[in-house]
């Protein structure tokens, strides 16, 4: 396998010089697995290898109701558990028709943001660990625990909420949810800059970033790159603004697009949807509709016979419900389109010809969280 | 000022006294090499110690407050643990080589560390070539850090040493040669005592001009460099190569990496204490008569270990706010642009002192 090289003038011989990097490898971020191909300390092939954390979810749907896949669906990408149940439960609400309260579509989309953020925060402090600098997790997770506190207390769970249901929510918001919620915000309109401060601007990180993995647009779209990674690279691909879904199409936001298609773009991008979390959530926290919490629906639902697709906009990019039911209480054959699977394909081509610290800061970049990637 | 020399003349007129000239030395090299050993270890824990809490300052977290007042027992409980530790090791490796290496960085900062002037007449090694021979020593650390990427038959290790080998030899350029050597013109000497002596009536670092102030931040950048820490520890690069180049090692033959580290950073501070901010000599403010008096009463040793800390608190600050640098902007910042620096700057140094426009 490993190409052997003689070198004409001196007789030396040189081989390629193959790593593992992973499964287990700080900057995997799980059990990703990448074979890499060296030339000293440039990167000439990089192989990913999955499977190290597969569990079968897919298959599991076709034994559960779809009141249970909503269960699944959390760990798919845990860091955007609410943004994936609530692809199934549109999915199935789409299907049968179901009438969801104004109330709940305007809840789930302050959690979706909420959740959006926290996941932003995780990256951005995991992605300055990745670069070398050790304080910036800390940061990270110090506002990221209001959001988990806020999570807590309204749906009983800190990462992996369950909140959502085939016709509404699980049960009503907190009543202290939206004063938490403003603190919230307030405080991390203050902490925000401060990531501006210690990170972004730093000379050292951005001579890391910029003109690192290079992602053109044809690239992005022919390996079907999407979310902040594909807006990264100039793409217009934001669900939420293409097909608004939940409360969205009621909301003032922008969606974020950068020009240069680098690593450092990529991580702008990230770092400004923050902002625009943060508002979609100022305009719809003090504007949540009275009313149900849930529309009542039969305890199995049974979908009719046909197929149906549910695209939405998650932390890392589209995630998409494909189910094709035969008319019984379990789908036929249920597929989830996960954004970290097409990143992940991208990540041979944009990092060739880098050094190993390199494929480190661009593996960053994207974003991956590996139970999404292999599911 | 009290002077140690004066102290140890006594044990030794004392041990010359009771045994004969052979079994002075033997004797004296054994308690001296008892103090270094005991110092070692305890700066070693100390700093650990220190980095933690400093971390967790900069974090908003506590860092280590359990074990003992203040949490000041846990790097001892650590060392404990990694003391009883089964030491693993890799099946193919270079057994001997693998063991040799750990020394050869405890070794050398060791020896570097019998040169540091701590206070007047407290130096264990008092050579004349004092600056020269620390920066010889401490450059055999490299020599087993690259033995142990070497030996240990990791690929990791391997990677992690030869970025070691490549960064150390290129800044101890910039460090040695330049930086340096620009401030041993302006002193005169090369004894680590008669440097200190000569910044009585003030630190170079104020006393030798623009040129002082460039070669002070281009050790430090350096320095820092040499000890292998952020944003220079691509060596150990935790989020690329797990740990480098002690990736195989553990138990004891880990903590001799980890303790070495920190001592390389408390010589490293020391030489720059030595040279730029006036070693073991107070602090004294022109024209304070009162204030210069009262300084003069806090022993050498003191004031030598305030100033150490201070430059080490301020590279544990460079650890816990940079982002690490990869290899070749690392290789590229020494000689495209330290090195270059550095060299002008020891002409411009040159040129001073010839003009004796030294304050």
């Amino acid at each position: 396998m490993t190409t052997t090289e003689i070198d004409n003038k001196t007789g030396l011989v040189t081989q390629e010089y193959k790593i593992n990097m992973g499964p287990q490898h700080p900057a995997a971020h799980g059990v990703l697995r990448l074979v890499l191909t060296l030339d000293g300390e440039i990167i000439e092939k990089v192989d990913p290898d999955l499977g190290y954390i597969h569990r079968g979810i897919e298959k599991m749907t076709e034994r559960d109701t779809y009141k249970q896949i909503v269960h699944l669906t959390d760990r798919l990408d845990y860091l955007s558990s609410h943004i994936n149940n609530e692809a199934v439960c549109l999915a199935v609400e789409n299907a049968l028709e179901i009438e969801v309260p104004d109330r709940v579509k305007v809840i789930r989309t302050i959690i979706a943001e909420l959740t959006r953020l926290a996941s932003h925060q995780l990256w951005w402090g995991v992605m300055g660990m990745d670069i070398g600098a050790l304080t910036t997790f800390m940061y990270a997770f110090r506002d990221r625990e209001l959001i988990n506190d806020i999570m807590e207390e309204t749906c009983g769970t800190r990462l992996t909420m369950n909140y959502n249901k085939p016709g509404g929510l699980m049960f009503d918001i907190h009543p202290n949810f939206q004063k938490r919620v403003k603190e919230f915000i307030k405080h991390f309109k203050v902490s925000l800059p401060e990531y501006n401060t210690l990170l972004s601007g730093n000379v050292i990180f951005k001579k890391r970033l910029q003109g690192i993995g290079y992602m053109s647009k044809e690239d992005a779209i022919a390996y079907g790159v999407s979310g902040p990674s594909a807006r990264g690279s100039n793409i217009s691909c934001d669900v939420r603004k293409i097909h608004p879904y939940s409360a969205y199409d009621r909301v003032d936001f922008n969606e974020i697009l950068m020009e240069g298609g680098d690593s450092y773009d990529r991580y702008m991008v990230r770092m400004k949807e923050m902002e625009e979390s943060m508002k979609i959530i100022e305009q719809l926290v003090d504007n949540i509709p009275e009313g149900d919490f849930e529309t009542k629906t039969a305890a199995v639902l049974k979908l009719p016979k046909g197929e149906y697709y549910q695209k939405v906009e998650s932390a890392r990019g589209e995630f998409g419900v494909f189910i094709v039911s035969d008319g019984k209480k379990s789908p036929y054959r249920m597929k989830f389109r996960s954004p970290g699977f097409a990143n992940l394909s991208i990540l041979d081509k944009i990092s060739r010809g880098h050094k190993i610290a390199d494929l480190v800061a661009i593996m960053s970049s994207l974003d991956f969280v590996i139970p999404d990637i292999d599911r | 000022m009290y002077d140690f020399s004066k102290m140890t003349g006594a044990i030794h007129d004392w041990l010359s006294s009771i045994m004969p000239d052979l079994g002075v030395i033997i004797t004296e090299w054994v308690i001296i090499g008892l103090i270094f050993l005991a110092f070692f270890a305890l700066l070693g824990l100390v700093l650990v110690y220190a980095e933690r809490r400093i971390a967790g300052f900069f974090q908003f977290r506590l860092g280590p407050n359990r074990v003992g007042p203040f949490g000041m027992f846990q790097t001892v409980a650590d060392t404990v643990k990694l003391l009883l530790k089964e030491l693993v090791g890799t099946d193919r490796a270079d057994k001997f080589l693998y063991n040799l290496a750990p020394f050869f960085l405890i070794i050398a900062a060791l020896m570097a560390m019998a040169a540091i002037p701590y206070g007047l007449g407290l130096t264990a090694y008092n050579v004349n070539i004092g600056l020269f021979f620390m920066m010889a020593i401490s450059s055999i650390g490299v020599i087993g850090i690259l033995l142990a990427g070497w030996a240990s038959n990791n690929k990791y290790s391997m990677i992690g040493a030869l970025r070691s080998g490549a960064v150390i030899i290129s800044y101890e350029l910039s460090l040695g040669l330049s930086s340096v050597l620009a401030m041993i013109l302006l002193a005169g000497t090369l004894n680590m005592n008669e440097i200190v002596m000569s910044q009585q009536a003030g630190w170079w670092l104020f006393r030798g001009h623009i040129p002082a102030i460039i070669a002070f931040i281009v050790f430090i950048i350096t320095g820092t460099a040499e000890t292998n820490r952020v944003p220079f520890d691509l060596t150990e690069a935790e989020s690329e190569l797990g740990a480098g180049f002690h990736a195989e090692y553990s138990g004891i033959k880990f903590a001799f990496f980890f303790l070495a580290e920190f001592v390389n950073m408390f010589i490293i501070s020391a030489i720059a204490v030595t040279v730029f901010l006036g070693g073991w000599l107070p602090i004294h403010i022109p024209y304070w008569e009162g204030f210069n008096n009262i300084m003069d009463y806090i022993p050498g040793p003191i004031w030598f270990m305030i100033k150490t800390s201070g430059v080490i608190f301020l590279l544990m600050w460079f650890r816990w706010t940079f982002p690490r640098l990869r290899i070749d902007q690392i290789l590229t910042l020494e000689w495209k642009y330290l090195l270059p620096i550095s060299l002008i700057n020891l002409i411009l140094m040159a040129f001073i002192v010839m003009m004796g426009w030294v304050f």
